[in-house]
């Protein structure tokens, strides 16, 4: 077997593992169905009334934030799993069959893009009912979906290489979210930049996080984009690259804890 | 911290090699640079005439891998699990689901396959993980405490299995802090302490470094023990030891030594409760090599 087909098939064999997690535990799937809509529902109804933005209503304002930030928290999963595998000695039994060096994590992120696009058809079904509207061709929908899907595949190997140094789940997990939560926090997801002190805003305008909600406002509610598009495509390739490149180096040398 | 310092092992096809010591002695890792997963930083190693350095994706597809933990996928069944191995290591199509389907049957977990395994038993896991370790039926098998863990009818039950094994001309490095264990399943032992092998040999070469065998002989009372001693003068190898009513004999040659030493007793009239002739065992070779019991090192495995 060639080395690309060889990495296609395993990656598909332990993709095929982890969706039978949900299957088996079910209870998962809460985190990516109704955590997402009580995000939605809090922010539009408990906050969204004290918070101004100009040109939109809060409620089409906050639907491109909240995807952005639900696509970056996507792979947690992926995260808690791999300590999981690794602290069971899986990882181990992954690490000495004939396989391709980098199946376990791209079967992890790849399951993640399956629950994420399962996040967002929620989030946009809620975001509809309580009176998201798009403002865009179709296309530029389908281009937005698909740029969120490339966001969270990227922050799936941010998170594969959390899963990789941290020394259990629950320290994954809670990596994790000190790591992500301030950068999704101190962007352009949740309110306008313009009202944070000069730091804060600077750091918001710089963030990659802006650069995509940015992107999916332009591409689902008709901002001007300017080069956010762009921008956001190329984040997403660049932080995918770097972290593939550094989860399955790391991958090479894991050791059980 | 340098977990191995020159270790010097081999064994021939189709033989069990005993890697022998406590916890922290270094068996893990030498498992695991023999099975690919951590370089050695100096050294070398062939295993299946293959370079663990060098040829190791070809060393990957001729090696299972059964470890200290059942590495075994909780949300999956049981046959879900093999299945899942057989595919990793690219048997032909259909191949991993009869492959799983017979190593269930013979591991005495086919009605247990089609279960989730965090259902499982300590025991079936450890049995699931051993079968997944065969799943390719690798020429080598590398177990590390296989039987750590296990209550005693699923460690008997292990062990027949990985006679069998060997019976079938598999070989198979064995790390054990067992001494029992590695007595009936090892034709070879290497005695490990501190990342050293300090002894090597047959389980029998290893228990005539400590000295032969010995008469115990149980006496009816410790007040003979003077007489009982005196009437053994001819058989005993060294004088004897008296350990409360129990009298040890070094023996030089077991051939005959019970017969006689019950006339003599008999002679003298000296009761006895009870004689035999008993080995060393694996745990005085390991007191007498290291200066400490095989079992009492409570460090973390390195």
């Amino acid at each position: 077997m060639s080395g690309l087909r060889m990495a296609a098939s395993d990656t598909l064999v332990l993709s095929k593992r982890n969706f039978m997690r949900i299957v088996r535990a079910p209870d998962l799937l809460l985190a990516f169905t109704v955590q997402p809509i009580m995000f939605v529902l809090l922010f539009a109804y408990v906050f969204g009334g004290a918070i101004p933005t100009p040109g939109h209503s809060y409620i089409d304002f906050l639907i491109p934030g909240i995807l952005v930030q639900t696509m970056a928290f996507g792979g947690f999963v992926t995260a808690m799993g791999i300590a999981e595998d690794l602290r069971k000695g899986l990882i181990d039994r992954f690490r000495s069959l004939p396989m391709a060096r980098s199946a376990v994590l791209a079967g992890r992120t790849l399951s993640d893009v399956a629950t994420n696009g399962v996040s967002i058809t929620v989030m946009l079904v809620v975001g509809v009912i309580i009176g998201f509207g798009f403002e865009a061709p179709f296309l530029h929908i389908v281009a937005g979906i698909l740029l969120l899907l490339l966001f969270g595949y990227a922050f799936s190997w941010v998170f594969a290489f959390i899963g990789l140094t941290s020394s259990s789940p629950e320290a994954a997990q809670s990596l994790g979210f000190i790591l992500i939560f301030p950068l999704t926090f101190v962007s352009s997801a949740f309110v306008p930049p313009q009202t944070m002190p000069a730091a804060l805003q600077w750091f918001a305008e710089v963030n990659p996080f802006s650069v995509v909600v940015n992107a999916i406002r332009a591409l689902f509610i008709g901002d001007p984009a300017g080069n956010a598009v762009w921008g956001a495509a190329l984040w997403s390739i660049g932080i995918a690259a770097v972290f593939s490149f550094l989860a399955v180096s790391r991958y090479k040398r894991a050791v059980v804890r | 911290m340098q977990a191995l310092r020159g270790v010097d092992l081999s064994a021939p096809a189709g033989t069990v090699l005993g890697l022998l010591g406590p916890n922290g002695a270094g068996k893990t890792t030498a498992v695991r640079i023999l099975t690919t997963l951590l370089p050695a930083d100096g050294g070398s190693a062939r295993v299946a005439g293959l370079d663990v350095a060098f040829e190791a994706p070809q060393l990957r597809r001729r090696i299972g891998l059964a470890g200290q933990y059942a590495a075994v996928d909780e949300n999956l069944t049981g046959f879900e699990n093999l299945q899942m191995v057989g595919r990793l290591y690219h048997l032909p199509k259909g191949e991993p689901r009869a492959r799983a389907t017979e190593l269930l049957e013979r591991f005495d977990l086919a009605e247990a396959g089609g279960r989730l395994v965090r259902t499982y038993s300590g025991g079936m896991r450890r049995r699931l993980d051993l079968a997944a370790a065969l799943v390719a039926k690798p020429p080598v098998l590398f177990l590390d405490e296989p039987t750590t863990g296990l209550d005693p009818r699923s460690r008997i039950g292990l062990w027949e299995t990985i006679e069998g094994r060997v019976a079938e001309g598999t070989t198979v490095l064995l790390t054990t802090q067992y001494l029992d264990e590695a007595d009936r399943l090892a034709d070879r032992i290497s005695v490990i302490d501190h990342g050293m092998v300090i002894a090597a040999g047959s389980s029998d070469e290893l228990k005539d470094q400590v000295g032969g065998e010995s008469l115990e002989v149980t006496l009816e009372s410790a007040d003979e023990a003077a007489a009982a001693a005196a009437a053994l003068d001819g058989v005993a190898a060294q004088p004897p030891e008296l350990d409360g009513i129990v009298l040890r004999v070094p023996v030089a040659e077991r051939k005959g030594k019970i017969a006689a030493a019950v006339q003599r007793l008999n002679e003298a009239g000296v009761g006895i409760d009870d004689i035999s002739m008993r080995r060393p065992t694996l745990d005085d070779v390991f007191l007498k090599l290291t200066g400490h019991a095989a079992e009492e090192d409570g460090e973390e495995e390195g």
